[in-house]
């Protein structure tokens, strides 16, 4: 055996490790391809996808001066068409003066208070899901691109046992439903694999825009599980495994879903 | 944030139905929904939408409590004269929105 097939081999049996159980590129199926016709149209064409509200919105709050230092995300950033390009698809990424991975609305916050000397916006409040829109948006298209590295690793494993862990008084896993029975119904609804490709995102349901930790909570009381508050650490490491887990596959946001 | 977005052709020929395509934020709350505590929400709808092409209406729609939250309204007229096309949304608690647009027709 040459060494380089060794170390091939070698590759294969590390990838085969962190991978058992997840779904393969080929299978990966977004949320929207297990829409209807009419939900698909909805999101398509921007001027009927309700979500470019906020987008517009948060277009409107990039170029607002803030806080005490009376400046706005553009005087640093400038247009956000060029600089804001593939952040979303890295995020949760890791922040160096946290110690651990922040996702995009606490990376808009940091920014907030840090650099803007502005309050925090709320958790799903208009203007940060506003804001986070407008961001993830100019990833549009892009491949979900989640680079692990020493530090963010063990934040990624805890992602992952979350994910295949029990829970709640109906006794299930993220897993049990979105990795072993996808494509399958949970009463008249299908079972999407949980690929997080367009958050924040209009869901017809709630009538509005909300975040992926929104739909996080979602199911976890569904599963009779009690949910973790808005920006917990568990949360932020669920969402990191699942942008992981859904690596290559494109940005949607603002996607719609029913 | 009173904000609607339309999108129509820019261009048009003479006598082409042409499709508009109206969104508008609001909430459309209904006035039936209580809150935990038993206390009513009031209604917060939009009641009319209207267009009109260079001053004369052309479309016009009372809105009900049943109609979703950010209403997208799809409807065509014909492009008869250059010119600007209006719209408003009116609605409860002094809620109205304006937008307009050119449209150029050959």
């Amino acid at each position: 055996m040459s060494l380089r097939t060794a170390l091939l081999f070698a590759a294969c049996l590390l990838s085969a490790g962190a991978a058992a159980g997840e779904i393969p590129l080929s299978e990966r199926r977004s949320g929207y391809e297990l829409m209807g016709r009419e939900t698909r149209a909805m999101q398509d064409d921007d001027a009927t996808n309700p979500g470019m509200l906020w987008v517009l919105d948060g277009e409107t709050l990039w170029r607002k001066k803030a806080g005490a230092a009376d400046r706005a995300c553009a005087a640093c950033h400038g247009d956000a068409r060029t600089s804001m390009k593939g952040v979303a698809a890295r995020y949760p990424a890791f922040d160096a003066a946290l110690k651990r991975p922040v996702n995009l609305e606490q990376r808009i916050n940091i920014c907030r208070t840090g650099r803007q000397k502005a309050p925090p916006l709320a958790f799903e409040s208009r203007e940060l899901l506003a804001l986070t829109a407008y961001v993830a948006r100019q990833s549009r298209g892009l491949p979900i691109n989640i680079a692990i590295d020493a530090r963010s690793k063990p934040f990624l494993d805890a992602g992952s046992e979350a994910f295949h862990r029990r829970q709640g008084q109906l006794n299930l896993a993220c897993s049990q439903c979105h990795d072993d029975n996808w494509g399958k119904r949970l009463a008249g609804s299908l079972i999407p694999q949980a690929h997080p490709t367009g958050y924040p995102l209009y869901r017809l349901e709630w009538q509005g825009l909300g975040s992926l930790e929104r739909r996080l909570r979602n199911c976890l009381v569904g599963i009779r599980a009690e949910p973790y508050a808005y920006g917990a650490p568990e949360f932020v490491d669920l969402e990191l495994y699942l942008m992981w887990r859904a690596n290559g596959m494109k940005i949607e946001t603002p996607a719609v879903r029913p | 944030m009173a904000r609607a977005v339309v999108t129509l052709p820019a261009q048009a020929k003479r006598g082409e139905i042409i499709e508009i395509k109206t969104l508008a934020a609001h909430s459309m709350e209904t006035g039936f929904r209580r809150t935990q505590t038993g206390e009513l929400i009031p209604r917060d709808i939009i009641r009319r939408f209207s267009c009109t092409y260079n001053g004369t209406e052309v479309y016009r729609v009372d809105l009900h409590p049943a109609i979703a939250a950010n209403p997208l309204i799809v409807f065509t007229t014909i492009a008869t004269e250059t010119g600007t096309l209006s719209f408003q949304w009116v609605g409860d608690n002094g809620y109205t929105a304006t937008e307009t647009a050119p449209i150029r027709v050959e």
